[in-house]
This record gives C-alpha cells, structure tokens and sequence, in this order.
C-alpha cells in the first residue's frame, strides 16, 4: 500500500459504489460456443476474402480468357498462324486480317492467339515442374535439418548463382531438336531454387510449432508429421511465389525465342514474334505492339493474381 | 498549455470520461468496443479497470491520450481531463499532453524498447520530446530517473542495451520513460503481465512508493483481480464494453453487487484459492484406479503391455530419477561451448490418481522436465520411470504405446491446434495413428470426446480459428483423451486463459481426473493454480528443486525462503475474503531480487542466460 504521500491528494467526495443493471449487459455463459455460423476452415476463408478482391476478380477473368483461348485458339479466327502468302505480306488491319499480317505474309491474330497456347504451357509446367523440385528439396531441407540442410542449401546456392536465362541460353545452344518440353525442362532446372528457399523456411517455421510436438506426442512419425502437418501449413507463401513465378517463367520463354535460342519457328511463340517484328519497328509498329500486349497482359495476370492470393492467404490480415 | 501544478485544493477528478462510446470499424461493420463508461480518477490516487481479454479495457485507457488503434474512434461521451474537454481538441494539443501531462507504460516489456538504441539515449528522447532537458542534462538526468525507478548501477545501466535487460529491468527503463516529464497521470496497462509474480511485485511496490511521492494518480489496467484489488484504492469492473461494476477496492471485493464481478471473485485463483475437490472424494478415486489397474490392462481392446518389473512400484505411475539435462550454450570462441545446466538432479513421483504440480519461474527448468518426461527431449542423466521401466529404452512399437498412455497438453491455445485440421480431424488422428476403430465407431468416439469437455457434437465440423482459446484448450484436452491415457502432462495448459475460462478448464480437468482416474503432471507459474488442482507440490528454482511436499504443507509451512517469496508475491492473497483461506506468508527479507547481473556474473534469477552479453563482458 502507499505509504505517506508527500503531496496532498484530493480524495472522492464519496466512496461510491456504482452498479450497472443486468438489463443493460446481461450475463453470458462463460467461453459460450457460437453454433449460429457455418464453419469456416482456412482455404474456404481465404477462398471468401479472395472472391471480394476486385484484384483477383480482374486477373481471374483475364486469366479464364487467355486459359480458353490457349485451349481452342481456332475458335476466333479461321487463319492459319504458320501460313505465309508473300503476296499478302505488310498488310493493313482488314475483316479477313483483323491485326494485319507480317511480313512476310502470316496473319497476326493468328499467331497472337495460337502464341497464347505456347506460352501458357511453358509457364504452366514450368511452373509445376520447378515447385516439385524446390518443393522437395525445401522441404526435406528445413525439415532434416543439420548437415543435411546444409548442403541442399548450398547446391542450392549453387543454382542460384546461375540466372535463369544464361543457363537456359547455355542448354539450349547444346541441344538440337528443341521443343516446348525440352524448353520447360531447362526453365525447370534452373528456375527452382527461390521455391525451394521459401519452402524451407516456411518448413523450419512451422515444424515447431506445438502442433507438430503434440502430433509426435501422439505417437506420429517424422514422415507422418512432415506430410500431414508441416507441407500443408508451410505450402502457402509457396503457392504465392510459384502463381508470381508463372508470369517470370512465360517471360524466359519469350525472351529465349527473342534469341532465336528457344523455340524454332515452326511453333509459334510470342517472343519469336517479337524478334520478327523488330526490324519493321518504324514502318509497322502494331506488328511488334500485338504479341507485346498479349505477353504483357498475360504475366500481368499471373502476377495480379499471385498477390491476390497472397493478400488471402496472409495470416496477418485476417482477423482472429 | 496546461498548469502543470496539482489541483490539490479543489476535489475536482483529474480524469473524468463519461459516456464514453468507442467503435471500431472492422470488415463485418462498426463493431461498438466501448458503451457507455463512466470513470473518473482524481489526483494521486489509483484506479484499476479489471475485465477479462476483450473487455474493452485497454481500449478505454488508449483512447484518453487518443492512442487507439486506426479504425477505432470515439463516437460519443467525453473525456476531461485537467477539467478540460479533450474529446476532439487539435492532435497538436493531444501531443503536448501525451508524456509531459499522461504518461504511459505499455504491456509488453519485451517489445516497446527499441533494440537498436541504448537504453539511456531513449530517455533522453523521451525528455527531449517533452522539452524537460536537453544534450548533457538530458543524459545526466536520465541516469537521475532510472535510478529513481529502482536500477542500480544506473550510469552504467544506461549506456546498455535492451536485451542486456531482462524483463523487470526493461520496464523499470519503461517506468522511468513513462514517468521522465513527471506527468500528473500514468496509464498502467498489464504493466506486469509478462513478468514472474516475485519481479512483478517488487515493480509494483516501486511503482507505488515511487507515485505516491510524486502525487502521480495511476490508471492501471490489469486482468488480475487480486492485485488490483491490493494496488488500487478504487476499482472499475468491465465487461463486454461496459462497466458493470465500480467502487472502493476492498468494498467491491467483499460486497460485489454485479453477478458478473460477483463470478470473477470466485474463478480468481489468487482469491479463492481451495483444492477444488475434498480430500476423502479424491482418495476414493486413487482407490478406484487401482481396482482398475489389473484387470484394465488385459481386457478390452488393448494389447496386453509388457512391463517387466511393472510391480516396483505400483503406486508411482512415473518415477523420475535425478534427472539433469545441459544445453551446450555458446562460449566466447565458437569451439568452446560450456554446458548450461537447465534440469539439475531433480527426482519425485507421479503417484497413480493424483496431481503433481511443478512450479517455477522462467527459466526455473520446469517446462524441459516436462519434455524429457514426455521423451521429447532426451536426458544429459538420470532416469524416467513409466511403471518401472525408463522410457529411453522405448522403441519401435512400445514408443507408440507409451506415446498413447502419456499425453500432453501444451500451453498456448493457438499453437496448439492444426489450423488446417477440422475439430474432427483433430480428435480423430491420434485414433487413426493408433489404428483404433474404423470411421463409424471412431466418430462415436470424437462425440463422446467432445460431451467430455462440455462442447457441442456440431463443434466437429468447425475449424480452430473459429474457436477461442479456452474452446481451444478443451479441443486439445479433448485429443489427449482419445487414447485413454494414463498420465496427462499439463504444460502451463491454463496460463494464456482468462481467469473465469482458467476456473472453468481447471475443474473440467479436476472432473475428469476423478471421472477417468488420470495422474497429472501440472507444470505452471502460478502457485495459485497449483493450490486448486494438485496434491503434491514441487518448487524448482535454477534447474533444482528447492522444495518438496503435499501442497498443504508447501503452502501452510513453507520452508526454504525461495517458495516464501513466491507464496508472498501471489496478488490479492492476503485480502480476507469470505470462503476463502488467506495466504498470509511474510516474505523473507532479500537483495534486490530483479537484478540479474549486479556485479559481473550473468543472469541469477531472471530467465535463461543471455550467452551474447556475457560474452561481451568477458
């Protein structure tokens, strides 16, 4: 208690003693249970939030048109994009070429819409190829732990080193028959390694959390506990970063078929299209801008759509 | 600007809010924090706001120097303060008040100091913002005020930094900071909460003498009861945004009106403290559970153990044996680590029935024998008994076996639980990981799990983050349960719940200890608890244990002047209440308990040491 106060103190005029009616708050059950709302669980309230965020409206959309037309590109035009008539080279936009046609004579939508299918597939399996891989490696990185995680950190490393575009232009000059699988092959390789970086971090975070002890307690084993408990609540920072990654991997592609050093040009890709499109820059400057456009919106999307999904799945945004 | 003497002469309040509304705009519409509160605080005296996690007690307190969160705002009422109306006064006439009129010391020790400054430089920050001093008086007068709140050795103290502290010494700094431009008001809020109960007193006992020598009024918000009622002179009870209940402190206590002040007297441990079951009950349950010990092990659907020398000691479920565990911690080359005793030679019994409790302080040591009972942790030396065998010989299928007869409960509700998992999924695994049962009788079982810990079969379907903690905790229970277990090991299991939430986990594992025949192994800091929930007592304190007995005698005669001191700091003990026994133990006179590293030697009492600043001091 205080003891004595070397400055006066005013005191209460009274001690009084104020009690709130139980009309105005009434007494609820200790810790009662709320059975009014349905039940939630975490994909199903990141899937809520997310289907609020005009952001991931925009970019699904987007990404719903680019997916159908990578699927039937022959459904809005009745070109062919690997058809080239000389004689109707350097045309203007007209009804039979809505984007003109190129040089030497293709028509540019065509090549526009049948690029889409290229480009989604490369970004796609690349995409799917390189999480396995970091995936994989992350995981048993953070998890194992020690001398282990030691050295899968430093291969990775190692591949970290290489930008992705030189390893891929060093590959892709040594192999001879290149084609979209060979392409998202190298892409894969030497795309993986910041996958695998946020895996294990997010692994080593995770695995020890009490949930994990209690499941040991359990009588759980460590496969047990990395499969069923650790990757499912590690894996989505990993989802962020591979939708992001998507858009990266379209645009090595392109860049690699920009070289000349991609795909060869019996299948039609953007980046090609571009390179082709360069020397006729000041003459015809649409020939270059369409599959710019198309490449450009395309990883937009992804990228959109990576931070939306990040903006759900952020723990910290969403309340308690 | 405001006169800055003391209206001692008038009996007009410092602060005066009435009618107060906050709300707080969140995504599912205006949420309304704060209805209707009436408080009023007059010059030098204390005033507690007491409410449970949620109340809105903080938030009242944040919104006098204007300090609340961004979607919160006061959308009614007033606050007067000084006899002015400062409820939508210019920010700028805000900030000249904040520090140099309301001081404020925050919550958490651990975060609200800035790691990258020393800690002399961020008093003299704060004395320089409020215009008290500046360049070598400033720092000359920082040293001043640490000292005045309590530090020793404070020239040297100040040229450190924060995480040479430990926590008591960090809010000591933070009470200094709080009180550097020697405001006429000093919001308090849960200055203690993240601090053992002997630090805790001794801040407070400072913080007291130290505010009442300067005629400093105090709102201090706390979610104890018992040191509310033993700092403040009068008390303000809120629930769910509203005050349900104010008035002169002991009062209040004696005499509470409110049904709720009047249910958060009898769920506050430190007042109403009682073993929550009589003794006769308790041993007809022990007797209980050795009637069901043979033929339990080899009816049903368990597979019959093979315990070797299982009849040892029949009694004694889990036997630990100078059980030691070191840490290597890092010395002053990377080559030469020394060994940091965390578990030091410490032996007792787990009598079949019954519970054990552990207590300590941070840092005691006691969490790392819960661990090594657990086998999660393997021991330096010494043994662990499970029915007479030492459980770091299990292996392969026995493991499991064990892992199915001792379950934990761990401390943090919201760590505890797979968000991922549905309550179902989450009751069930251990089932499933056991092979018990096929889905259908499975699920009769999470039912019946679920009726145990009184929460709704419907409850399955939801996931975690749907829950409270206290919901939490009773899922976690729950998932323990579902092997029928014969050890729990309680792991601070109630330590982050509100107290009527506490009260009501505690018997609910009190119920099921006599329903069930469990042991328990109680690991806690709070002697408090220890008193409802377990029959025998250990104190541990660096690793050793100090004290042993049943908990009747630990508390009515305690020995070594260690458990003295800890039974003396439980707050509120001493205030006679009807029903309850006292605590009345005289603390044994002792050095400055909250200062780790008086001369060169590192941390004695508080916390694990920190390698780094030993390193540096080498």
């Amino acid at each position: 208690m205080r003891s004595d106060p070397r400055t006066a103190r005013s005191v209460r005029p009274a001690a009084e003693h104020v009690v709130a009616s139980l009309d105005e708050t009434p007494l609820q059950a200790v810790d009662a249970v709320d059975t009014t709302t349905a039940p939630r669980s975490m994909w199903s309230e990141a899937w809520h939030s997310l289907i609020r965020n005009p952001v991931f409206l925009i970019s699904a959309a987007l990404i719903v048109v680019i997916l159908f037309i990578a699927a039937f590109p022959g459904l809005l035009t009745n070109q062919d994009p690997n058809y080239a008539k000389i004689t109707q080279a350097n045309q203007p936009p007209s009804a039979e070429h809505p984007f003109g046609t190129t040089r030497l004579g293709y028509d540019v939508l065509a090549r526009v819409l049948y690029g889409t299918r290229t480009s989604v597939m490369v970004g796609f399996f690349t995409m799917l190829l390189a999480t396995l891989i970091g995936g994989v490696v992350g995981a048993l990185a953070g998890y194992v732990g020690g001398i282990f995680d030691a050295v899968l950190s430093r291969i990775t490393d190692i591949f970290f080193a290489i930008p992705l575009i030189l390893g891929a232009i060093v590959i892709a000059n040594r192999v001879d028959a290149l084609n979209v699988w060979i392409v998202i092959l190298v892409l894969g390789v030497f795309g993986w390694t910041n996958i695998a970086r946020i895996m294990r971090g997010s692994v080593i975070s995770v695995k020890n959390e009490d949930f994990v002890t209690a499941s040991t307690a359990l009588g759980a084993n460590p496969v047990t506990n990395l499969v069923k408990h650790v990757v499912p609540n590690a894996i989505a920072p990993v989802i962020v970063t591979a939708t992001v990654n998507l858009g990266v991997y379209i645009v090595a592609e392109a860049t690699l078929s920009f070289l000349g050093l991609g795909l060869p040009s019996s299948s039609v890709s953007w980046g090609g299209d571009i390179s082709d499109a360069r020397p006729a820059l000041r003459t015809q400057p649409m020939m270059l801008f369409y599959p710019s456009m198309a490449l450009a919106i395309t990883v937009l999307s992804f990228i959109m759509l990576g931070d939306a999904v990040r903006d759900a799945l952020d723990p910290k945004a969403r309340k308690r | 600007m405001m006169a800055s003497t003391n209206d001692t002469a008038t009996n007009e309040p410092l602060l005066e809010i009435s009618d107060l509304e906050i709300t707080f705009a969140t995504t599912n519409g205006p949420v309304r924090a704060v209805r209707g509160a009436n408080l009023s605080v007059y010059p030098g005296e204390t005033v507690a706001i007491v409410g449970e996690s949620g109340s809105g007690k903080s938030t009242t307190a944040m919104s006098i120097a204007r300090l609340l969160p961004e979607n919160g705002k006061v959308t009614g009422g007033s606050i007067r303060f000084g006899g002015k109306d400062i409820t939508s006064v210019p920010t700028r006439e805000i900030l000249a008040l904040r520090g140099n009129e309301i001081g404020l010391v925050p919550q958490d020790p651990m975060s609200n100091l800035n790691p990258m400054w020393k800690v002399g430089t961020q008093i003299k920050e704060a004395l320089t913002a409020n215009g008290m001093a500046r360049g070598a008086k400033a720092r000359s007068r920082a040293v001043e005020l640490l000292e005045e709140a309590g530090l020793p050795d404070a020239s040297r103290r100040a040229n450190q930094y924060p995480h040479e502290f430990s926590g008591g010494m960090k809010q000591r700094a933070l009470i200094a900071m709080g009180l550097a431009a020697r405001p006429r008001l000093l919001i308090a809020d849960e200055p203690t909460s993240a601090l053992d109960v002997t630090v805790q007193q001794q801040i407070l006992d400072h913080l007291d003498t130290l505010t009442a020598d300067l005629g400093v009024a105090v709102l201090l918000i706390t979610h104890d009861l018992g040191l509310a009622a033993e700092r403040a002179q009068h008390l303000v009870v809120m629930y769910k945004g509203q005050i349900v209940e104010s008035g002169p402190a002991i009062d209040l206590l004696q005499n509470p009106q409110h049904p709720y002040t009047q249910r958060l007297i009898s769920a506050a441990p430190s007042l109403a403290s009682r073993r929550l079951v009589s003794g006769t009950k308790r041993a007809e349950v022990r007797e209980h559970a050795h009637e069901h010990l043979q033929p339990a092990e080899s009816a049903g659907d368990r597979t019959a153990p093979e315990f070797g020398d299982a009849e040892a000691n029949l009694d004694a479920v889990i036997q630990v044996q100078e059980l030691t565990k070191e840490f290597p911690i890092r010395g002053a080359v990377p080559w030469k680590s020394m060994p940091f005793t965390a578990v030091d030679h410490v032996s007792f019994e787990i009598e079949r029935g019954t519970t054990t409790a552990i207590v300590g302080e941070s840092g005691s040591g006691k969490s790392t024998v819960a661990q090594m009972v657990l086998k999660l942790l393997q021991p330096t030396s010494g043994r662990v008994l499970f029915e007479g065998k030492d459980v770091t010989t299990y292996r392969g299928k026995e493991l499991k076996d064990l892992r199915r007869r001792v379950q934990p409960i761990f401390q943090n509700p919201y760590g505890t639980l797979d968000p991922m998992y549905s309550i179902y999924s989450t009751i069930e695994e251990p089932l499933r990981l056991h092979g018990i049962g096929d889905a259908k009788s499975r699920e009769a079982k999470v039912r019946d799990l679920l009726d145990k810990v009184a929460l709704p079969a419907e409850m399955m379907r939801r996931y975690p983050n749907e829950l409270s903690g206290g919901q939490r905790q009773r899922i976690a229970i729950a998932r323990a349960l579902a092997l029928d277990p014969e050890v729990v090991i309680c792991d601070e299991a109630v330590s982050a719940l509100d107290v009527l939430v506490q009260a009501q986990v505690l018997e609910l594992l009190n119920d099921l200890q006599g329903e069930l025949g469990l042991s328990y192994l109680f690991i806690t800091h709070d002697l408090a608890v220890v008193r409802q929930i377990a029959d025998r007592t250990l104190v541990m304190e660096k690793g050793k244990v100090v004290e042993q007995g049943t908990t009747d005698e630990v508390f009515h005669s305690p020995q070594q002047d260690y458990t003295k001191r800890l039974l003396a700091a439980i707050p509120g003990g001493a205030i006679p209440l009807a029903g309850s026994e006292t605590i009345d133990v005289q603390a044994p006179p002792v050095a400055d308990e909250d200062d780790p590293m008086p001369t060169d030697g590192p941390s004695q009492t508080d916390g694990p040491v920190d390698p780094f600043s030993r390193a540096e001091r080498a």
